[in-house]
Order: C-alpha cells, then structure tokens, then sequence
C-alpha cells in the first residue's frame, strides 16, 4: 500500500516537471479559487467572468513585463528598477502619436493623429531607444551605480511629464503635450477597433452573451484580455528563443563573470546594450497594452511601486526562470495584488464588524484595557492598504526561505538544442535523466 | 586589381607564411611600463616567446608577473612599451579583442561559470557563432542554422572534454566542481576559442600532485601539436624541467631570461630569487 502511494507520488512529481502542468496547475487553481469566491460573494455568472477577466487581463500585462525583467535581471544580472519609467516612455509617446492633430472641444492637447498600429510601433521603438539612452553611459557602471540610473531615469521621466514646462509644447511647429499632473485624455477611437469591427466579432459578442448575458462592453474587454493573453505567449516564445541560443549563454556568462566572458572573446558590453534595448522596448509594449484603451492616462499611473510590484512577482516565480516569471505574475497578481480586497469582501459577507475607530491610535488604545474588537474592526476597514505590509511580509519571507524563488533553481539550459548526452556515445544507455 | 597599392594593416593570419618557421617570435614585449598610483608595478619588462614552445615565467612575489599578463590581455591598459603578437601591436587592445588574435589567457583562481553546466561554459566561447547575433537566434529560417552550428560545436566540446578525460562531469553545474577539475575546465575553455598563444596564470595552484602530472601532460600534448605556452608559476622545479625557456622578473622588470640550465646557474637570479640555495 505504502509503495503505490510513493508510486503515485514518483508519478504526480514527475508530472510536475512539465512546465505546462505547472502552469496549468497554478492558474487552474488561481480560477477555481475566485470562481468559488465570486459564488460565496453572491455574483452572478457574468460578475464571476468578469473577475476572472480582470485577473487575466492583470495576469497578462504583469506576466509580460516580468518576462522583460527577467531578460534583463535573471539572464543578464542588469539591475534595472527603472521599469515604470519605460512603460511610461510607451504609453504616453503612443498616445501623443495617435491623439488627432486637432484637439475639439474639451480634448485639450493635440497629438500627432497616426494610425494605431504606428502609434504602437513608435511607442516600442521610443522605450527602447529610452533604454538605450540610459544603457550607454550607465553599463559602463558597477552593477549597483546601474540601478541607481535607471531608477533616476524613471523619476525623471515621471517628473518630466508631469512637470508644466512639457503639458505643451511645440517641435517642428507641430504642437503636442504630455498633459503634466492632469494627464491626458484618450480623445481618439478604441484602440482595439481594428478588431472589435471585424465581422467575426458580432458573432463572439453574441456567443458571450449566450453564454455568461454579456453586453457589447464586456465581451469587448473579454476580447481584449484574450488579445493580451495572446500577446503574452509572443513574448514568452521571444525570451525562451533568446536565452535559449549562443546569445542567451553570453548573457548568462555576463551574469555570472563579465570578466571572465570577456578574455573568452565576446565583447560584453554589445551584449549588454542589446538586451537591454529589447527588455525596455517589451517593458514600453506592456506599458502601452496596459492602459492605452482607458480614458485617459495620468503620471500618477508610473509611480516607482509599479517597479516594485514587478520585481516581487520575478522574486516570486523565480529570476531566470520564464515559465517562473508567469507564475510569479499570477500568484502576485491573485494572492497579493487582488487577494486583499477580495479576501475582505468575503470576510465582511460573514462576519459582520460595527463601526470602527477612525485612527490608528483610536484601535490600539483600547488593547491596553484588554478590548482587541477595535483593533480587528480597524484592522479589515483598512485592509486594501494593509496590502503593502503584506507584500512586505512576503518579501521578506521569500527571500528568508526561499530565495530562488518558485523555479529559480532550475536548470534553463542556454544553447539552441538540447544537451543532453553524447549521441552515439555507450552512455546513451543512460539518457532520459534530462528533465525537460 | 587597382586595390593592389592599399596596405592592410592586418594580416588575416592565413594569409601569413605558408610555412612558419620554429623558433619564430610569438610574442614580444618592449619596454612594457605599468603603474597604480605612486607604485610601478612593471617598469620596463622585455622578453620574446618563441612560436610553439613553452615559456615559463617566474619571479617573487610582487615581481609584476600578474600584472604583466593584465597588460598582454587587456584588462590593464599598459602606461608605455609596446606588445606585438605574431608581428602585429596589439598594445592596449581591449580584454575580448585577444581572441580574435588568438591570444586566450586562464585565471590565477579559475573563474568557471558557476551556475552554468560544464557543457554550457565550453560552449560558450567558440567564435563565430551566429547564434549570437540575437536575430539569428530568434527568427526560424535563421534558427537552423544556428541549430546545426550548436551540434557541431557540441561535438567539438565533447572532443575537448575526452581529452581532459572529464566527460563524466558534462552535464554537472561548474561551481559544484572540486577545484581541480575547475582548473582543467578553465584550461578546456581557453582550447574552445582555438586558440594559437596559451598564458596560464598558475596552472597549477591548488592542484594535487596526480593531477598536476596530467594538467602537465595535456600541456605537453598541445605544446607538441603546435600551441605556444607562456605560464606564470611560483613552482621553480616545474618550470625547470618543463619548459623550454624561462623568463626571471623582479621588481617589475625582467632579470634574466634563457634556458633553464643558464637561469639556475645566473648568479643575479640566485641570489634575488632563489636566496642563493641552490
């Protein structure tokens, strides 16, 4: 009886080792948690797709960034906390692009009225070429003085478009702005028009409202998360490609002795620069699918956290890991980022609390004589902003028991084919030991 | 052919005497100065490595044999004096250009990639790899390409690795090597370039005596299949049975230089070096 269970165990963990049963694992159990969480709410089938919606969408653009910083810190060992800097150069160059050349109305600032798909593409190449700006000077840096750039270059960036000297401006007599603290309106079509007119779309709006009494409104955001899942897989089959190959092994010889790697002949800093470019031209894409279908987008958006949030999501699955990078984004984004607030909405369905104090000192001050109620009332009133203390927490657990994170450990082998034994050798006797 | 008049002022190196003579000048050092702040670490060091022979360097302490190397290499930019290899100046080149030349050098402490498997490091430096032009690697028509160019190149590595007789630790991660095996790993690296000049910077520190015997073994077998040798090692006795010529320096400058029969009995070297011992 006992070696059928340790048979069935052997069996589950070598199921395990696949990178798809992990992340199917992981996200199945991400959906079917909130799923049941949306039924213990009382939502109704629409309400429940439309969480697990926004987790996908969630999902998705932190899984895409944190794959770009795994490029950069898992791979290369680059250490860039200047990521919201970069998605902000995308967005906002996108929008500026793609606003018309004349504003009615009250759309305030003009723009350069291109199309979208150009619009995206200028906004990708801005980020990268903003990367290469800081890549430059700064790789000539020690690691430590690297980050201290990038993150400057991310508060200049904010600063810049939310100063007033840049709200308007003219270049080449052709006036634009950056729309300073109160940012700037989204005054042109739905940026995924081009596939919400499409003739196959009607019919994906009346599936969905078969389906889960979908409106117009949101199959069009079921679609567009779909779009960003999609983008997503791109990204993932990009980065595995590039560390996967002779370019991938100089980054990770980089991360492990640039010294070393350059008496082998490879001229490091090339290296360094390029990939740099294409972590921040993907980071400026993310920025951009991020928000550019919202209203309007303001520098409040890019503060530093945004960068914080992502490198807890890669400390979470795993640096130099990519199928970690995804999985780190969905734990991050469901535990950590949506996990409070939902976990206070089921609270407050059961257990419900009265009034509570309205500071921190009013909860604590009632402890003393022994009454800890005040403090727990408070406690869950404020519970979305208890949310960095926990990530806090889970930082710091992380890094105290785990370090390596979900899939850090892992072997990621960095040549285009696989390495396994020797073929033709007598040893091959022995092959399948490899675990990919 | 009006091109005829332009001088290239590098020679591919195939295009070089079809039939090299022995005892032809590898490297040469001239004058080489080096200094950190107010101390010279080489003042004025001269010496010749002849083609396809093994040099040994020797010296105290301090004598600027290390730093020496750094010049030849390029991770110290030398203050004066010129460095030739094969004919051409390659004074101050930069620490990755050395390759190209053929000049590879190994670490006083090996510096294996640690988290790296055994077969990733011997990849790595192989030259010419399309593989990372990122493009290449990326794009599928390309991608066969480099594909086919990594089976070739594995098979080279594991022609490497039989000969250092290391094939069994293939697949393990280098920084869970014991420190010889590192050692030969560092020196499996270096012969992944294809190298034509060797500089082993103490070879065989941190080495026990049987495997020492067969770093030295696999030396001589390269030396006699036509690779220069220059190493650095506080070793008298190996050098002086193992190598052809020995270069003496001291206080940043070379004191003798010669046969070993002819260093060991040079009064000025005994008495700087060897303490008059011998």
């Amino acid at each position: 009886m006992s070696t059928n269970t340790t048979d069935r165990r052997a069996q589950l963990e070598s199921l395990w080792e696949h990178d798809a049963v992990k992340i199917l694992a992981v996200f199945g159990t991400i959906y079917i948690t909130y799923a049941l969480v949306g039924l213990a709410l009382g939502y109704s089938l629409d309400g429940i797709v439309n969480t697990l919606r926004r987790m996908t969408y969630l999902i998705a653009v932190y899984g895409m960034v944190t794959l770009a910083l795994n490029l950069h810190w898992g791979y290369t060992g680059l250490f860039n906390i200047g990521i919201a800097g970069f998605m902000a150069v995308g967005l906002y160059v996108t929008m500026i692009l793609a606003k018309p050349a004349d504003p009615t109305g009250a759309a305030q600032y003009a723009g350069l009225g291109l199309p979208m798909p150009i619009a995206i593409i200028g906004g990708v190449v801005a980020a990268g070429l903003a990367g290469l700006i800081v890549a430059i000077p700064a790789l000539r840096l020690r690691a430590d003085y690297f980050a201290i750039t990038t993150i400057a270059f991310a508060e200049i960036v904010r600063l810049g478009i939310t100063s007033g000297a840049l709200q308007e401006f003219t270049i080449f007599g052709t006036e634009l702005g950056t729309g300073g603290g109160r940012g700037l309106i989204r005054n042109y079509g739905d940026p995924m028009n081009v596939i919400f007119e499409l003739e196959v779309f009607s019919s994906f709006v009346d599936l969905t409202n078969s389906l889960f009494g979908f409106g117009p409104t949101q199959a069009r955001a079921l679609a567009y998360s779909m779009v960003l899942v999609l983008v997503l897989v791109g990204i993932y089959w990009l980065i595995q490609r590039t560390s996967r190959s002779p370019f991938g092994r100089v980054l990770k010889a980089i991360r492990e002795d640039e010294e070393a790697a350059q008496s082998l002949g490879k001229n490091t800093n090339h290296f360094k620069i390029k990939v740099f470019v294409l972590g921040c031209a993907l980071m400026g894409l993310a920025g951009i699918l991020w928000r550019f279908r919202r209203t309007g987008v303001t520098p409040e958006a890019f503060r530093p956290h945004v960068t914080f949030y992502i490198w807890i999501a890669l400390i979470i699955g795993g640096a130099g890991s990519n199928t970690g990078s995804v999985l780190g984004s969905g734990l991050f984004v469901a535990i950590l980022f949506e996990g409070p607030q939902y976990f206070r909405r089921l609270v407050d369905q059961v257990v419900t609390f009265g009034d509570a104090p309205n500071t921190f000192a009013g909860s604590v001050a009632p402890i003393l004589s022994g009454d800890v109620a005040p403090f727990v009332r408070y406690t869950f009133e404020e519970f979305t902003t208890l949310q960095f203390v926990l990530m806090g927490v889970a930082l710091i657990v992380l890094m105290h028991r785990r370090p390596e994170g979900l899939l850090g450990h892992r072997e990621e082998t960095a040549a285009a084919i696989p390495l396994t034994r020797r073929p033709g050798d007598e040893s091959t006797a022995g092959r399948g030991g490899d675990s990919s | 052919m009006s091109d005829t008049e332009i001088e290239s002022p590098e020679v591919p190196n195939d295009a070089a005497d079809p039939d090299p003579q022995r005892n032809d000048i590898e490297l040469s050092v001239d004058g080489l100065v080096k200094r950190f702040g107010g101390i010279t670490a080489v003042d004025g060091a001269s010496f010749e490595v002849e083609s396809g022979a093994m040099t040994g360097l020797i010296g105290p302490n301090g004598a600027g044999k290390s730093t020496t190397f750094h010049c030849i290499t390029g991770i110290h930019r030398p203050d004066g004096g010129t460095v030739r290899f094969q004919g051409r100046d390659i004074t101050g080149i930069r620490p990755y250009e050395c390759a190209d030349y053929g000049l590879v050098r190994t670490f006083q402490i090996a510096r294996e990639m640690a988290n790296m498997t055994v077969l990733e490091n011997l990849m790595l430096p192989a030259q010419n790899q399309s593989g990372e032009q990122l493009w290449r690697s990326v794009l599928p028509f390309a991608r066969q390409e480099v594909e086919r160019e990594e089976r070739e190149l594995l098979e080279r590595v594991w022609e490497v690795l039989e000969f250092f007789e290391i094939e069994h630790i293939a697949e393990e991660k280098a920084g869970n090597l014991s420190g010889g095996q590192r050692k030969l790993l560092e020196m499996a690296r270096a012969l992944m370039i294809e190298p034509e000049m060797l500089l082993l910077d103490e070879p065989f520190a941190g080495v026990n005596p049987t495997l020492e015997h067969k770093l030295l073994d696999h030396i001589h077998e390269l030396r006699e299949e036509g690779y220069t040798f220059l190493i650095v090692e506080h070793d008298m006795d190996l050098i002086m049975e193992n190598c052809e010529r020995v270069i003496v320096m001291h206080q940043g400058s070379v004191l003798a230089e010669g046969a070993p029969e002819t260093i060991t009995s040079n009064e000025q070297v005994i008495e700087a070096y060897l303490g008059g011992e011998v």
